[in-house]
């Protein structure tokens, strides 16, 4: 923090361009601040980037501080407030990013993407949604995409002699059968809340299309009360009540990967989860993702529903954003890094190292050879069928209405409340 | 405390002295009273500024918005919820610590061979961060992975933080384990300061040691159990950072006490005008209740507990 602020101070009292009295060691000049998140293996390649980008640009570098995801979350929201929030902002877009547009703490990018048009060109289109509040850009799409998919253990569905489920139907049929054999048919890290959400977010689109959450999202009065809403939460709660959950999953949670454990372990025959846990199941689970006993496939379709089977939900990408309140010099900075390293085939390489697809177009030439190839494709398949890429709810929405989505989403799924007053409750906070 | 260990002046002091020492006194306040007043009371009345506002916490316009946070929070169903969770964590951990407390205090104030020792490894949760502890009582108490789950032992392998009641008692017994340790501390020192000859005059009426310890010991320890409860009723109405890394309020809201719910409004919900109006509520209960404390101590806090030792 205290480098930031003492370059931000140093340009104000030299006024004007080419201020060296911020030179520390070797090249000098100002520099740019960014923050971001901690674990491994991501950890590391935001980090390399920001080297390459250092080594190249020695009079105008990134100082990088990394934080927890939790800690993150409430960290950069207070020091945004307090006027001290690093030059680069890292997020995940959507409802979050619409609250600094609306405080006037970022940056609009518009412009310079036209500008850019070979910068914009670089990066799938569909990633755009979530960095564009009110048809202007304010962040760059980054990293990689992470839709949700239903992972499954190909050993637990041995043991019972089933397939894996191709409609809802099959799903509620499989519980019966996993719990005889003292398999959980669901793993999920309830505590976590949003992890519950997954599954409101595939249940919603399968059964009424994205219409269902869209007029949600449009602020429409009542839109938590359509009858397919109601339907989606009733069926809901009849596979928690049919015990298609673990036992105890509402005190899981999915920040310290137990979740993801109890999959691999066998304890549990299927999650729904993020693109991200491949790597991490990979990377704790033994021998269990390289001897081929991870299957995945895209959340089945329900029963009469509505909605496209090959639409996903997820996160369409992570976003940087540049703070309005930067000087003009850090401005440049996070600019040129934009351009440069975020979007270079060395970045697309090494995202694509950690089991992820990125978000830079072109990246399917870095698959081959690797021994994640399959999921790879995967991944691609199902972001280029889908026609909508639903983004994650309570990134989506406002923070004050995703707070309270997300506490009603526990409460539904500890059958404390029911689907017409999960509906009553929401609707409540409709366009807040 | 200061009751209890200062055996207070009988009559007033010289007069010479008093004067002399006045000017002097006032002066060496001052540090404290700014500190205080920087870090406690300016705070505080931006505290309750901040609850007849509107504002995301982002940016730099705060609107005075009159009572709408207010009414907001009093209206919310929420409110009363998370008030019964504080109130009933706070009477049972009460109800269990103060027992304990007392029991393991007067034993722990005895002269045996190996109480220092075992009086040193007893001190050990007070070393740990909350944090800490509630990571590793979620890591034990796992229902797949912990300990009943390990060991085997069905009765362990209960969903301990997953159902409502259950998860209470988890928390009330997690605060307990920390805290006991800290209030038998108190208790040791406040019954090592009970004079012997008050102990050797009622073995020598033939009394026993439950009747030593009902009509000697608790009478002459109830300022440190005054201090002890105050410090648990006001401690656990700012309990958070074991709970908040515990259960994060679950299961549903079974856990969600008012500082976890000012917290949540504030930080995750971006509104600090209800959060900052379920501050001034905490801060208000917590002096009501420790004014309550005090009362119970009687009016005459000068009186004498040592009279006739």
């Amino acid at each position: 923090m205290g480098l930031p602020l003492g370059a931000a101070l140093a340009a104000c009292g030299t006024s004007g361009p080419g201020s060296t009295s911020t030179s520390g060691g070797g090249g000098g000049g100002a520099t740019a601040s960014y923050w971001y998140l901690s674990t491994e293996p991501q950890e590391g390649v935001r980090r390399r980037t920001m080297e390459r980008f250092n080594q190249a640009n020695p009079n105008g570098k990134i100082v990088g501080t990394t934080f927890q995801n939790d800690a993150f979350k409430t960290k950069i929201k207070t020091a945004i407030g307090a006027g001290e929030a690093p030059t680069i902002i890292w997020g995940w877009g959507g409802g979050g990013l619409r609250s600094y547009v609306q405080a006037g703490q970022v940056e609009d990018l518009t412009s310079w993407f036209d500008e850019n048009a070979a910068v914009k060109d670089k990066l799938f289109p569909s990633s755009f949604g979530a960095a564009t509040v009110d048809g202007k850009i304010y962040a760059i799409p980054c990293e990689t995409m992470q839709p949700i998919v239903l992972y499954y253990d190909k050993r637990a569905f041995e043991k019972i002699g089933a397939e894996p489920p191709q409609s809802w139907g099959d799903i509620m049929d499989l519980v019966p059968k996993f719990n005889a054999k003292g398999i959980a048919p669901f793993s999920l890290g309830g505590q976590s809340r949003w992890t519950n959400m997954m599954w409101l977010e595939f249940l919603f689109d399968r059964m009424g299309g994205p219409e269902v959450f869209q007029a949600v999202f449009d602020a429409e009065k009542d839109a938590w009360s359509n009858p397919v809403a109601i339907d989606a939460l009733t069926k809901m709660q009849d596979l928690i009540k049919a015990d298609g959950f673990i036992k105890g999953f509402s005190s899981i949670t999915a920040d310290s990967n137990a979740d993801q454990a109890l999959l691999y372990t066998g304890k549990a025959a299927m999650m729904v989860h993020g693109g991200w846990t491949y790597g991490s199941m990979k990377q704790d689970g033994g021998d269990f993702v390289s001897s081929g006993n991870l299957g995945y496939m895209n959340f089945p379709p329900i029963d009469g529903g509505k909605g496209d089977p090959g639409n996903t939900v997820g996160n369409p990408g992570q976003y940087m954003s540049i703070s309005a309140k930067a000087t003009a010099e850090q401005k440049e900075i996070a600019k040129k890094f934009f351009s440069t390293e975020v979007v270079s085939d060395k970045s697309a390489e090494e995202w694509v190292g950690t089991g992820a697809v990125p978000v830079i177009k072109g990246s399917e030439k870095f698959f081959t050879g690797s021994e994640d190839a399959d999921f790879l494709n995967f991944v691609v398949g199902i972001a280029n069928n889908a026609k909508v890429f639903q983004q994650s709810w309570d990134q989506a929405l406002s923070p004050t209405a995703a707070e309270v989505l997300l506490d009603n989403i526990a409460k539904l799924f500890q059958l404390s409340i029911g689907p017409q007053e999960f509906a009553t409750n929401m609707n409540a906070v409709i366009g807040k | 405390m200061s009751t209890i260990v200062t055996v207070p002046p009988r009559g007033r002091p010289p007069a010479a002295t008093r004067v002399r020492g006045s000017g002097s006194l006032v002066w060496l306040a001052v540090p404290a009273l700014l500190v205080f007043l920087a870090f406690g009371v300016i705070p505080l009345l931006g505290v309750l500024a901040l609850s007849f506002t509107t504002w995301d916490g982002l940016s730099q316009d705060i609107s005075f918005s009159g009572l709408a946070s207010w009414s907001a929070v009093l209206s919310d169903p929420g409110l009363p919820h998370a008030l019964w969770v504080t109130f009933l964590i706070m009477a049972l951990s009460w109800l269990v610590q103060t027992p304990a407390s007392i029991l393991i205090g007067v034993f722990l104030a005895g002269h045996q061979r190996y109480r220092t020792l075992i009086a040193v490894l007893y001190f050990i949760p007070l070393l740990l961060s909350s944090a800490a502890i509630a990571i590793t009582y979620k890591a034990l108490l796992d229902p797949n992975f912990g300990l009943g789950a390990g060991l085997g032992l069905d009765f362990l392998a209960q969903d301990w933080l997953g159902e409502g009641p259950l998860a209470v008692g988890v928390v009330i017994f997690v605060v307990s384990w920390q805290f006991i340790p800290f209030h038998s501390l108190l208790y040791q020192g406040g019954v090592r300061q009970i004079p012997r000859s008050m102990y050797e005059a009622a073995e020598l009426d033939g009394a026993g040691r439950v009747r030593k310890f009902f009509s000697i010991t608790l009478p002459q320890l109830k300022y440190t159990i005054i201090t002890s409860s105050t410090l648990m009723v006001v401690g656990s109405l700012t309990l958070f950072d074991l709970i908040f890394v515990l259960t994060a309020g679950g299961p549903g809201d079974a856990t969600r006490v008012l500082a976890l719910d000012m917290y949540k409004r504030g930080y995750q919900a971006n509104l600090m005008g209800p959060a900052s109006a379920i501050a001034v509520i905490l801060v208000l209960v917590g002096l009501a209740l420790a004014l309550v404390l005090r009362r119970l101590g009687g009016r005459d806090a000068s009186a004498s507990q040592l009279e006739g030792a």
